[in-house]
């Protein structure tokens, strides 16, 4: 069978780096191809390399036995090439329908392709409205955009970069579900991920690539997750440290929060306590945004709304908080939790408080405080002076975690603590909330990977169309109960109403 | 970033290659190097416009600074150009786009000089501060006016600063045709001539150097400290290129609005205070001829840096006495100076590039696989 795509001796440097090294494989018509690595092991550029985005330096790529150069998107596009990144390209101010024709060829009226778009997400499964606004979607429902724009492009080889990384397990299933079809139907389908079980779940080869090289290609069906995640780092991965604390008295109340900007939430109320972490699940956009900036103090509620160690603190900004020792680590980093185009040092001061004094930046000191947190938490960086730009996601993160935590919170928001980030870096991130956790901390976790808030939490709850679930165990509760509950679908919770949540549940 | 890779390679042997860091070395070679491109322009200029090229650049770049007065002169012109760039620079490096500079500068020279008329012949030069302060208060109240609109009814200070340019141009016209007018000046609309003690002292014998050059360096290395040392200027620095990140940390962007608009305006404000008090020595229906918006120039030639400024503010003050001369000794047209301006501008927006990417050499011959 000829190859849907040949690769051979693909290598992409970038300045200090070799992101691509020496790179070939193949994939075939109808094939799942599965690409592990992880983060920085050149995944995301070899795929850049494949859609036209990137040039390499040097290599060979061939489609259907015909070598050619890929100029640029579009021409991947004619190619038969279509991706789904990581990081979704949409515009927030258009349409669904909008956003889906600017991928198309010109000249298709936006009822034609709405109608088009209609039709493909009932064969998929994939229910969106064509007429919503982007900015009004949640992550999930973005994806499906994103998914539905390649698909329109019929295309015969779909790449789709870590895309389960915002969706609930069921949603997980549709979209294996509509992967699987693809293939059925001869589409060859590239699918970059880090999560071992859904690779073995879905993919018929795997591709293991660490520092820009492809380092084993074999079956994942035949190999047990802990050998594939062997494969990936080359070593053993690190176990997660075990809870032993007891949480004590309760240091964070919320009573009756409600409002905030979009949808809003509803009366949530919750108390975490001293060595305690409170997991909280749920899809983005249902409520955790508008959480975090009221437990952060960035959209300050009424003051007794937030009680810190029981003292009304919700009319209070974020330092006057922090100086009472609770500390955010928010979701986006590039632009929220650190400033892009300026140094380590200058990220170090931004949350810095001992940093400055009398007015004056204590240069010194912020310069230490940085090195000391590349150094502690193994932040690949070339030093303190390097932009947070330059960083990778994974690296940054542990920056920012690592910049928080060793500022000794008492209490400690994390919204979406591993997105994006590696094994190696997920695990060390974890363990460090764990052992702040043994030290005292009160810890609330939002997060979308159950995963990660079972092997943390002592207690979940789910939040869903802003309203909050009850809590309960993190042992108490199984990952399908607490997907239905993600949906609304707690005892008292939010009712059903939305198309696509039915669909999810009745997967 | 890598798709921008190489568009040029089709036609030079050279690509563009992104670095890893933007890099400092081009950060400040970007101006000198424009400057260098500029006067090759401008020595092709002088050739198609039929003069002697080496000795057109000569007098409109090196006859001005051939004198210690001419170097007085460039210094004068500097000096509210320096003042106002510097408080422009904080205040676009907060992301505050007050364009009104002009507005601020003309009601510090209103406020100075209604302080300065009050002066008596025989009052000391102790009377200058109070002139500079008013000034001061004057720039940052017309400045206010945009913060407080952009505060509570969150309205453009792009176009409220700019509107009250115009504002404070008719009341100067209206200060100096009425309660500021000169009553033994024949019915002209100016003031009366500042008694001495409302005078700027002269710096430099010689020369019409005043004490304002002195104060407008202390404006840029006060910028300097403010924006490089400060908690402050980082504040402002954060709130410019992340908002949200600013919100995270705590920093009020209220406060920080008020606070660059408020620095801007008082430091225009001391412009057009030390313009009325230095050279002009009376308020006049044109006391600026344009400071304002050329310190918009100034601040971004500049790297809107405090003391990027400086060399920006004394190339933008040759091109104006160069023009000058050139229009007087050789019949160039007056537009030589807004040629110059325009020539430097696109070579330093050119050479910007540089910043963050490299030139790299592919070879002749040599195309892309």
């Amino acid at each position: 069978m000829i190859p849907r795509l040949r690769l051979e001796h693909v290598t992409k440097r970038y300045p200090g780096v070799i992101a691509n090294d020496d790179v070939s494989l193949e994939v075939l018509p109808g094939e799942i191809l599965a690409v592990l690595g992880e983060n920085g092991a050149g995944k995301s550029t070899l795929m850049k390399v494949i859609y036209g985005a990137v040039r390499p330096d040097a290599g060979e790529l061939a489609v259907d036995g015909q070598a050619v150069r890929i100029d640029n998107p579009a021409h991947a596009r004619r190619l038969g090439i279509a991706m789904v990144f990581q990081h979704f390209a949409l515009f927030d101010t258009l349409t669904v329908a909008e956003n889906v024709a600017l991928a198309l060829p010109r000249g298709e009226r936006i009822a034609a392709v709405a109608a088009r778009l209609r039709a493909v997400a009932g064969r998929y499964g994939l229910e969106v409205e064509p007429g919503r606004h982007v900015h009004e979607l949640s992550m999930g429902e973005r994806q499906r955009v994103e998914i539905l724009r390649a698909l329109l492009t019929e295309p015969r080889l779909l790449i789709l970069d870590e895309p389960t990384s915002v969706l609930t397990p069921q949603a997980v299933e549709i979209l294996f579900g509509t992967l699987r079809r693809l293939a059925a139907e001869g589409v060859s389908v590239v699918f970059i991920s880090h999560k071992l079980d859904e690779i073995r779940r879905l993919a018929t080869r795997c591709v293991v690539m660490r520092a820009g090289r492809v380092v084993a290609s074999v079956d994942p069906r035949a190999e047990t997750e802990a050998g594939l995640a062997r494969l990936m780092i080359g070593a053993d991965p690190p176990a997660i440290a075990r809870h032993l604390t007891p949480p004590g008295e309760v240091v964070l109340e919320v009573d009756a929060l409600a409002g905030g900007e979009g949808a809003g939430l509803h009366g949530v109320s919750f108390t975490v306590r001293r060595a305690q972490i409170l997991g909280i699940a749920g899809i983005s956009g249902n409520g955790q945004a508008q959480l975090m900036a009221a437990l952060s103090g960035e959209v300050p509620t009424r003051p007794h709304t937030v009680r810190l160690f029981g003292e009304p603190v919700g009319a209070l900004g974020p330092a006057a908080r922090r100086a009472r020792g609770l500390r955010y680590i928010p979701e986006e980093r590039l632009g929220h939790g650190a400033v892009p185009e300026m140094s380590l040092t200058a990220n170090a001061l931004l949350t810095g408080d001992g940093l400055h004094r009398a007015g004056f930046v204590r240069h010194d000191a912020a310069v230490g405080y940085a090195q000391s947190v590349i150094g502690r938490y193994a932040v690949k960086a070339r030093g303190a002076q390097s932009l947070a730009a330059s960083l990778s996601g994974g690296n940054l993160q542990k920056f920012i975690v690592g910049r928080e935590i060793d500022s000794a919170p008492r209490v400690l928001l994390v919204n979406q603590p591993t997105w994006g980030v590696d094994v190696g870096a997920a695990t060390a991130i974890r363990n460090a909330l764990v052992a702040l956790r043994e030290a005292g901390c009160a810890i609330v976790v939002v997060s979308e990977e159950l995963d990660e808030l079972f092997e943390l939490s002592d207690e979940l709850r789910v939040m869903a169309r802003g309203q909050l679930s009850p809590a309960v165990g993190a042992h108490d509760i199984t990952v399908d109960e607490l997907g239905r509950w993600m949906a609304g679908l707690w005892p008292g919770g939010p009712a059903l109403g939305r198309p696509e949540r039915a669909a999810e549940l009745d997967a | 970033m890598g798709g921008k890779v190489g568009r040029v390679s089709a036609l030079l042997p050279l690509v563009l290659v992104p670095r890893a860091q933007p890099s400092r070395l081009a950060a400040w070679g970007s101006p000198l190097l424009a400057i260098a491109l500029t006067l090759a322009a401008g020595f092709v200029l002088f050739a198609a416009l039929g003069q002697d090229p080496w000795h057109a650049l000569n007098v409109f770049l090196v006859q001005p600074l051939a004198t210690v007065r001419g170097w007085g002169e460039i210094g004068i012109k500097m000096t509210p150009l320096v003042l106002a760039a510097v408080g422009l620079a904080i205040c676009f490096r907060a992301n505050v786009w007050n364009i009104g500079a002009e507005g601020q500068l003309i009601v510090g020279a209103i406020t100075g000089g209604a302080v300065a008329l009050m002066a008596g012949p025989g009052d000391s030069r102790v009377f200058l501060v109070g002139v500079i302060v008013a000034a001061a208060a004057g720039g940052a109240a017309w400045a206010a006016i945009v913060a407080l609109l952009r505060d509570r009814f969150n309205a453009s200070e792009i176009l409220v600063s700019l509107m009250l340019v115009y504002v404070a141009q008719l009341l100067l016209a209206y200060m100096v045709n009425g309660p500021l007018k000169d009553p033994l000046g024949f019915g002209f609309p100016q003031s009366k001539l500042f008694e001495s003690g409302a005078r700027l002292p002269i710096i430099l014998p010689g020369t019409r150097l005043h004490l304002g050059a002195v104060l407008a360096g202390l404006a840029a290395v006060g910028g300097w400290v403010l924006l490089a040392r400060m908690f402050l200027g980082f504040q402002l620095k954060v709130a410019g290129v992340a908002p949200l990140a600013a919100r995270y940390g705590g920093y009020s962007s209220r406060r920080l609005l008020w606070f660059a608009l408020l620095l801007s305006g008082a430091l225009a404000g001391v412009a057009g205070g030390v313009e009325a008090a230095g050279p002009v020595g009376q308020l006049t229906p044109s006391i600026s001829p344009g400071y304002g918006f050329a310190a918009i120039i100034v601040a971004f030639v500049g790297r809107l840096h405090p003391l990027g400024v400086i060399p920006a503010a004394f190339v933008m003050a040759l091109f104006y006495i160069g023009g000058e001369l050139a229009q007087s000794r050789l019949g160039l047209p007056a537009a030589l100076t807004g040629v110059y301006q325009g020539l430097l501008l696109f070579f330093l927006l050119a050479c910007d590039t540089l910043i963050l990417y490299r030139v790299q050499w592919r070879g002749l011959g040599v195309r892309e696989a």
